[in-house]
């Protein structure tokens, strides 16, 4: 819903009384349960995520307090199996993925000129959804202890119990039900929050473009997030299938993956990196979107290449279905299938290869602006430079038999989503911070955070590549003295206390800055039009949708000249300062509500948080064997799911005469 | 011997690194052109507050086709030998080939050598210079259910012979090794597998070609019968202390030849192993063992209680008629085991 | 005003054109189908992986009564007819004809669904069951998540129906929601199609 003028026409019928009135608030704490505001939805994914990044991040330090020596003793073989499994759930499903999509949410309207996603309920759903699947996963250390099988929970492990001996077998088993049911349950939960937000997306960057705005127009982020939203669309319901079949097998042994009743535990591993490898570009291509938008404001020079990278992008999504066998080329699946997947693995070096080439070239012969974003844009195409080359030695399939399942592939991919993903999107909180919360962050201290984070992670995970290539498998609670394993993993633990270190200086300044003078409209001299209005944004975003006539529309309007050849000269009075923060350009919002503009905005609801909690409630049906209680569980998660729908589908509209 | 995947040992392991050291250097060439690269530029083009600003440029054509052509011609020189090697390594054994068929169980791996028909846990003893070919034999997962729990999946590393493969229950997955010189090279489990996945190691121990006929006559040889009241006490303990119903002992006279139990390992020849309970604690019986007090303690710990010194382990706590087993019934099956040679 | 969808009916009735001249919901929902089309091709899949896996237990040719399920495969293919003529009705403004064939393709959604009811209690009488072999689990995942399918299309149907009683549906506000929701429905039958492809006409052995 994203109306512009009131609807003319008037009821013909009486009126519907939704359950209970809409609610109309927008401001206090629980205007916040009831948004519908892709700002505030937004926000709320940020949060959420940083909170997740603390708890993964205290079991990253469990992880190394355990292998900061030979035969450690800080975790049991059952509890660090529980803890690393978490680790990986935590920092994929709630603190990357979520953090792209509190960008997407938060900039893709903006960055668009629309006032708000195509489906404003739909996007609280997802949120909610997300927020109950997080709650959901982690309340399973209330009862039998959270998933261990490690993110990827292939099979048969993951039907069998911790600990056989030590308990009666049946005692095992259900322990592991319970486990394994948190892990299935608990992701489909969260994939359903994903679903519902990529065909939101897919449908906000087709339909609701400001006037002038061609998709070869669109900022790149917003060609990222729509990339992105693609893979979510198509790659989430091959893992729902993938865990419904999980749960199948776990709670009512349909025998897809046991071996003993004729399953095959491969098809697991397909159905998941099927899921699995699109899902790593999920996680980075909000990432590079954010480096394209803050390389060329810092650089004062538009996006070099910008077809290129947009294309390149577009190459990868596509190419990251055909590659997801390489995380499988120690199962034995034949030497034709292993040549074409190494072969299509080298392949995606190639647009990676044209996306940083593209940065290097934005750079050159600009007039580059070392802030605190920037710097960590540049960490990002320096330390992703990394993870990409080690991952074009994974694609030596008969040399990645001796990679795989070490510590030297959890070097690559923490290269790659911690040194890639979550570089670009620090930067890009450092960047946008100023218009979702009007003031700047602190720059010294964003600096800190910068290089103690530059240090810290590369102490940590720089050492992880010869670990692995000498011999460290990963997944292993303890190792032995004298393997000559000691050395790296003091120094890797050392680093995991750097980046912890880090964090918290990232903390310090935002609580630092939260009395910073008023930012402005434009504080960073940027190039794209969500800098276009007020900082933060009002909650219609524009008084009027802009008209977009050219990629860096902002700029343009800033400064004249575009050719290629002449240097740009700003116009008169363009740009911002202190006393007139919107600038004549950015003239765009008046300060008056939507109301008193006459724009209609959606109205919040408490639906989308009624909705979201039917499923764990449903969910945690599926843990009894009793079949009543089964069914109660369902029945009630069910109705207030349903119901809510309805209720959604019914709802009043909060004004009286529309 | 250090077990680093970039030392080799062997002609599999050699091959598999030869691509590395092709594609190594191109990455490392790579790294230091994109750095040297982006140093220049920050330094170069770093604002030093000048008044007019830089030219927007929006692109090069031809510099994007050349870093588009460019990579993929480095590509197409890493991926020629790649697809080569892989079909290399993937034929089919050479008709002197020595096969050995491999079990992971939980958390151990028996070696079965059809041809010489002895069975070893944990110690995969191989002639130098002789390809040597591994079927990783998950074909009949319900011989190895344990507990009634399905077998998992495990991964079989040797990295100074031979990058991994899984070994798949339901399914038969091939490798092949080979030593070029005689050695000791660790291997561990590299598929997550449970509780103890960090305490799935075996070793493989290269003899020259005589050596390795003569372990392969002295692992056919049948245990001794005992020959003193000790060992006599401990042979008859290890019938009613129940640990007959999960290893077998080739020439206990309470076991039947036709019937040997394979849920444990194999312990004909313990006392000829260097380590024990998946290869993690040294042998008290072991040539190389470093402190055998320590050893002994350990290996007493074991047959007490398995689990508690190693998470997970199947094997079940050691009772004698209903009670746990004292010190002297220790002494006496551990007397017993020593003299299985 | 504030009946099926009114809330989120976006910027096409507000005078704001969207991009593609497609309205967000209808837009929304062939993404939505797009997205659905890897689900069921994943539960495909895995059907025809597992086809032969029948643990020695039986097989599609012990249990599957085709002519049953084709005369029930009719009746769903035919229930695609009645959505089209309930929207054709409120094309032209013919409200009686439109409660009437949606009345009606609600039935026939129904009487499927009774037939795969019947026919999932005979195969668990004759032993084959979610636990018997790949095969089985398999096949009642696949029909079973289609059945899914189609009690939310039947759930959708009658609410439109009841609400079209009470007046709540008129031809100028709620054609598209009874597009959206037609195409839903269509988009359930097809698959159908593929399905009892897949399941009853490919031949096993």
């Amino acid at each position: 819903m994203t109306a512009i003028a009131e609807n003319p026409s008037t009821g013909t019928l009486p009126r519907r009384r939704g359950i209970f009135p809409r609610p109309t608030k927008t401001t206090g704490a629980l205007s916040w349960l009831t948004t519908v505001d892709h700002k505030k939805i937004g926000i709320m994914y940020g949060i959420g995520a940083l909170i997740f990044f603390v708890v993964g991040g205290l079991e990253a330090l469990l992880i190394r307090a355990q292998l900061a020596t030979p035969n450690g003793e800080v975790l049991s073989a059952d509890l660090y199996n529980q803890v690393f499994t978490m680790h990986g759930l935590t920092m994929i499903f709630f603190v990357v993925m979520p953090l792209g999509a509190a960008f997407i949410n938060y900039l893709l309207p903006l960055q668009l000129g629309a006032r708000d996603v195509a489906f404003p309920r739909i996007n609280a759903v997802s949120l909610w959804i997300w927020v109950v699947a997080g709650l959901f996963v982690y309340s399973s250390f209330f009862f039998e202890g959270a998933p261990n099988g490690s993110w990827v929970s292939y099979f048969p492990q993951a039907l069998v119990g911790p600990d056989p001996a030590g308990n009666l077998a049946s005692d095992a088993v259900a322990i592991q039900q319970s486990r394994m049911l948190f892990y299935s349950m608990g992701l489909q939960i969260a994939g359903v929050a994903s679903l519902a937000s990529a065909v939101n997306f897919v449908t906000t960057v087709l339909n609701m473009r400001a006037p002038g705005m061609t998709l070869m127009r669109m900022p790149v982020f917003s060609w990222m997030s729509f990339v992105t939203a693609f893979l979510l669309l198509f790659a989430m319901p091959v893992i729902g299938i993938a865990l419904w079949q999980m749960m199948f097998q776990i709670r009512f042994a349909g025998p897809f993956f046991d071996p003993l009743n004729g399953g095959d535990p491969v098809l697991w591993e397909h159905m998941f990196w099927l899921f699995g490898h699109p899902e790593v570009y999920i996680m980075i291509l909000p990432a590079f979107g954010i480096v394209s938008e803050i390389l060329p404001v810092f650089s004062r020079k538009p996006l070099f290449g910008y077809s290129a990278i947009v294309f390149s992008g577009i190459a990868i999504g596509f190419l990251g279905w055909g590659v997801w066998a390489h995380h499988m080329f120690t199962a034995g699946l034949g030497p034709v299938a292993d040549s074409a997947f190494g072969i299509a693995t080298m392949l995606i070096a190639v647009p990676t290869g044209i996306k940083i080439f593209n940065w290097l070239g934005t750079m050159w012969g600009g007039q580059i602006r070392f802030t605190t974003p920037m710097l960590f844009a540049i960490g990002l195409v320096s330390m992703f430079t990394i993870g990409g080359l080690s991952g074009v030695t994974h694609s030596l399939v008969p040399h990645d038999t001796q990679q795989h399942d070490t510590y030297y592939v959890v070097a690559h991919f923490h290269y790659v989503l911690f040194g890639g993903a979550l570089f670009g999107l620090f930067g890009g909180i450092y960047f946008w911070f100023p218009k979702a919360f009007g003031r700047l962050l602190n720059e010294r201290i964003g600096k800190l955070h910068f290089w103690s984070m530059l240090i810290g992670f590369n102490l940590t995970f720089a050492p992880m590549h010869l670990l692995g290539l000498n011999g460290m498998p990963r997944r292993y609670y303890t190792y032995a003295d004298g393997m000559g394993w000691n050395f790296w993993n003091a120094v890797v633990s050392i680093g995991s206390l750097v980046i912890a270190l880090s964090f918290a200086i990232f903390v310090i300044n935002i609580i630092v800055s939260r009395n910073n003078p008023p930012a402005g409209a434009d504080p960073w001299d940027a190039r794209s039009v969500e800098w276009l209005t007020s900082s933060p944004p009002p909650v219609h975003n524009f008084d009027d949708i802009p008209v977009i006539s050219d990629n860096d529309e902002l700029w343009y309007r800033k400064y004249a000249s575009t050719s290629d050849e002449d240097a740009p000269v700003r116009v008169a009075a363009g740009g911002s300062d202190d006393e007139n923060p919107g600038g004549p350009y950015g003239d765009r919002v008046s300060g008056k509500t939507a109301k008193e503009l006459g724009i209609h905005m959606p109205d919040p609801s408490w639906f989308p948080l009624l909705l979201s909690l039917g499923l764990p409630i449903a969910a945690y049906g599926v843990f009894f064997e009793d079949r009543i209680t089964m069914t109660a569980f369902f029945a009630v998660g069910g109705i207030l799911t349903f119901g809510s729908m309805l209720g959604w589908a019914l709802e009043p509209s909060a004004e009286e005469d529309h | 011997m250090p077990a680093d995947a970039l030392q080799p040992f062997g002609p599999v392991a050699e091959a598999q690194d030869a691509l590395w050291d092709l594609a190594y250097p191109i990455a490392i060439g790579v790294f230091v052109l994109v750095f040297a690269g982006l140093a220049y530029i920050l330094v170069r083009f770093r604002d030093k507050g000048q008044e007019e600003l830089p030219v927007q440029t929006h692109g090069n054509t031809r510099l994007e086709i050349v870093w588009t052509i460019i990579p993929a011609l480095i590509l197409v020189v890493i991926a020629i030998p790649t697809v080569q090697t892989i079909f290399d390594l993937a034929r089919e054994p050479d008709p002197d080939s020595l096969i050995i068929d491999v079990v992971g169980k939980q958390y151990w791996w028996e070696f079965r050598y059809e041809e010489a028909g002895i069975w070893t846990a944990s110690e995969l003893h191989i002639p130098t210079g002789r390809d040597i070919y591994i079927r990783l034999d998950g074909s009949e997962p319900g011989n190895t259910t344990v507990y009634g729990q399905p077998p998992v999946m495990h991964s079989f590393w040797v990295p100074s012979l031979a990058g991994k493969r899984d070994y798949v229950p339901g399914a038969i997955r091939e490798m092949r090794i080979q030593a070029d010189e005689p050695g000791v090279y660790p291997g561990n489990c590299a598929e997550f597998c449970g509780l103890s996945h960090a305490n799935m190691r075996f070793t493989v121990i290269a003899h020259s070609p005589e050596d390795y006929e003569a372990w392969v006559a002295s692992q056919q040889e049948p245990a001794l019968l005992a020959q003193d009241e000790l060992v006599q006490q401990g042979q008859e303990l290890f019938v009613s202390g129940a640990c007959i119903g999960c290893h077998n002992i080739t020439g206990h006279p309470d076991v039947d030849p036709d019937a040997p139990s394979r849920v444990g390992p194999d312990l004909t020849h313990f006392a000829a192993r260097e380590a024990f309970a998946g290869y993690i604690f040294d042998s008290p019986f072991g040539e190389q063992v470093e402190d055998p007090d320590q050893a002994m303690e350990n290996l007493r710990a074991w047959i007490r209680n398995s689990s508690a010194i190693k998470p997970g382990s199947h094997m079940p706590a050691t009772q004698v008629d209903g009670a746990p087993v004292d010190g002297e019934q220790l002494d006496a099956i551990i007397a017993y085991l020593a003299t299985l040679e | 005003m504030s009946t099926v969808d009114a809330a989120e009916h976006g910027a096409a009735d507000h005078g704001h054109a969207t991009n593609l001249g497609m309205s967000n919901e209808k837009l929304g929902m062939w993404t939505f189908i797009g997205s659905e089309c890897l689900f069921f091709g994943a539960m495909i899949a895995t059907y025809l992986l597992y086809l032969n896996r029948t643990n020695g237990g039986l097989t599609a040719f012990d249990v599957f009564d085709i002519p049953f399920t084709s005369a029930s495969t009719f009746i769903l293919l035919m229930s695609s007819l009645g959505m089209v003529l309930a929207l054709d009705a409120l094309h032209k403004r013919d409200m009686r004809g439109f409660q009437t064939w949606t009345l009606a393709t609600a039935v026939m959604g129904m009487v499927f669904l009774a037939g795969q009811k019947y026919e999932f209690a005979f195969f668990v009488e004759e032993g084959f069951k979610l636990e018997t072999s790949p095969f089985s689990v398999s096949f009642f995942m696949l029909t079973g998540f289609h059945g899914i399918h189609v009690t939310v299309g039947v759930v959708m149907l009658v609410i439109l129906w009841a609400l079209s009683l009470r007046g709540g549906i008129t031809a100028d506000k709620h054609t598209e929601t009874v597009e959206l929701v037609g195409l839903y429905w269509h988009f359930v039958d097809i698959v159908w199609i593929v399905i009892f492809t897949v399941i009853y006409l490919i031949p096993v052995g």
